[in-house]
């Protein structure tokens, strides 16, 4: 539980205090604008948060002066919590995702896009969306590979679903806890700016995933070269995001430590991206990638089997 | 669900007569998904009997028959089971904390029954099947699927788009879409063996 409260309270240790002092209450700061807690059936502990109402009063000016820094922070076992970080608009997402697409140098994305609102929505959908992308490009490469070459044996491979989920989510999230801890580790050598927090880290790489989406898909083409350009593109668009985001913070420390910091980031995003191609693209045995006049030279003089004539037929 | 009541005159008839409201209640929702119009049917008397059977049913239909291709095949009963449910929770949740007013039960009923137009195409799916295959048979079942998923997508935002606000109305239906796509596409990779 404590580490909950350190990852919520990183920036607002009156927040603590406040909860400190009225442990059941569940305070929310914009229960205006938040739905009617009635319609909440999911809700645990929502029940509270009709108690706490003359103590919000009694803290008023202390609820005003967290509302300065535009977010006052219920606690980790309500609904609304949760709904905090999903306070974005499409247009914000959109943005974000613009974001970070074209990293500019200047332009830090936590700072300029996230404005220290970070959110859950887009790191958790694009993951998704990335993981099920995956295993669709993957099957379709296989149905592609086998209208060319009937030898090779074509099966929906459902597992795959499986493992790009798990290993997607993972990276998403594992890696920037590992970021997240190692920066907070070495905040004793900064001075002038503070780490980020573990949520504006789980965004940065959310956000940055989203250009494979895109690559997966142009990996249907089965030109190897054009597929190993289309993955250095856009690695080199997601790594240089990330490496942007985090040079202010990394740069006061030891150039040691900042290049080794920033080089295992590459390293691993680098190795995510081909570790997708591998896996989830090595259906295609090296010598039928061979361009199709090739391949329409075998039926003369093999036997065929009986699917042949009507998968040649549409090429 | 609705209480058993009973008749103390004729007990045959005490059981039978609340399976038929049931049943037909959702019957009347499957007409409704199959003309989706802005009614509050669905939302209002909610039910899980309806998803459970579309469920049951497109697992049964999806799942392999071989034991040979273990790694290799179609999903399992309990993955297409796993993926519809997990799926539609996420969607509910992610609808919730978007800001929507709809209740956890009623986005999970409405996600349910707009499976409907996807099942039917699974069936006509199978159907086509047997015949021989090829680029035809493949096309038709391409097309089907399509206008199914299309169907589904068309039925499910006609009840949960008016829950969210408008600034949120894409986010809130992004989901949902990727749902349909996925159930889609793996009714549209069966082979049978």
């Amino acid at each position: 539980m404590a580490s909950a409260d350190d990852l919520a309270f990183h920036e607002f240790e009156e927040a603590t205090n406040l909860l400190a002092e009225t442990p059941d209450a569940a305070t929310t700061s914009r229960s205006d604008q938040l739905t009617p807690q009635g319609h909440v059936a999911v809700a645990v502990g929502s029940g509270g948060s009709y108690g706490a109402e003359d103590e919000v009063e009694e803290e008023s000016d202390k609820a005003a002066l967290l509302q300065e820094k535009q977010q006052q922070q219920p606690g980790f076992w309500t609904f609304s919590y949760y709904q905090s970080f999903f306070d974005v608009d499409t247009s914000q997402v959109l943005n974000r995702i613009k974001g970070s697409l074209l990293p500019r140098p200047g332009h830090n994305f936590v700072r300029h896009h996230l404005r220290n609102r970070p959110d859950l929505y887009g790191p958790f959908w694009i993951c998704a969306t990335l993981a099920f992308v995956l295993a669709v490009t993957g099957n379709l490469t296989l149905v592609l590979a086998q209208r060319r070459d009937p030898s090779i044996h074509y099966s929906p491979q459902f597992h795959k679903v499986t493992v790009a989920g798990i290993s997607i989510y993972c990276y998403a999230w594992l890696v920037p806890l590992a970021l997240w801890g190692f920066l907070r580790w070495r905040k004793g050598v900064r001075e002038r700016m503070g780490p980020y927090t573990f949520l504006e880290t789980v965004c940065v790489y959310g956000y940055s995933l989203f250009v494979f989406i895109p690559m997966v898909v142009l990996w249907l083409i089965p030109v190897p070269w054009l597929q190993w350009l289309f993955g250095a593109l856009a690695l080199g668009l997601s790594a240089t995001g990330l490496v942007f985001t985090l040079w202010p913070v990394v740069r006061e420390d030891t150039r040691l430590v900042a290049m080794v910091l920033l080089s295992a980031v590459v390293l691993l995003h680098a190795l995510l991206a081909v570790g997708c191609k591998l896996y989830f693209f090595q259906s295609l045995p090296p010598e039928n990638v061979a361009p199709p006049p090739q391949i329409t030279s075998l039926p003369s003089n093999i036997p065929l089997p009986p699917t042949l004539p009507q998968s040649m037929a549409p090429s | 669900m609705a209480e058993a009541e009973e008749s103390p005159g004729d007990p045959g008839t005490a059981s039978s007569r609340p399976l038929m409201r049931d049943l037909k209640a959702v019957g009347k929702k499957f007409m409704h998904v199959l003309y989706p119009r802005k009614s509050n049917t669905l939302l209002r008397d909610w039910d899980l009997w309806g998803p459970l059977i579309l469920c049951v049913t497109l697992a049964l239909m999806l799942q392999r028959d071989s034991v040979d291709s273990e790694k290799d095949g179609g999903p399992q009963f309990a993955e297409v089971f796993v993926i519809v449910w997990f799926g539609a929770v996420t969607i509910t949740l992610n609808s919730k904390l978007l800001g929507g007013n709809i209740s956890f039960f009623q986005s999970l009923c409405v996600l349910g029954y707009c499976i409907l137009p996807l099942t039917v195409a699974m069936l006509i799916c199978r159907l086509v099947l047997l015949a021989d295959p090829g680029p035809v048979n493949f096309m038709v079942r391409l097309f089907v699927v399509i206008v199914m998923f299309a169907w589904s997508i068309v039925a499910s935002t006609a009840f949960l788009a008016d829950s969210q606000p408008p600034n949120r109305r894409a986010l809130a239906v992004y989901p949902v879409f990727l749902f349909y796509f996925v159930i889609s596409w793996m009714i549209l990779t069966f082979t049978p063996q």
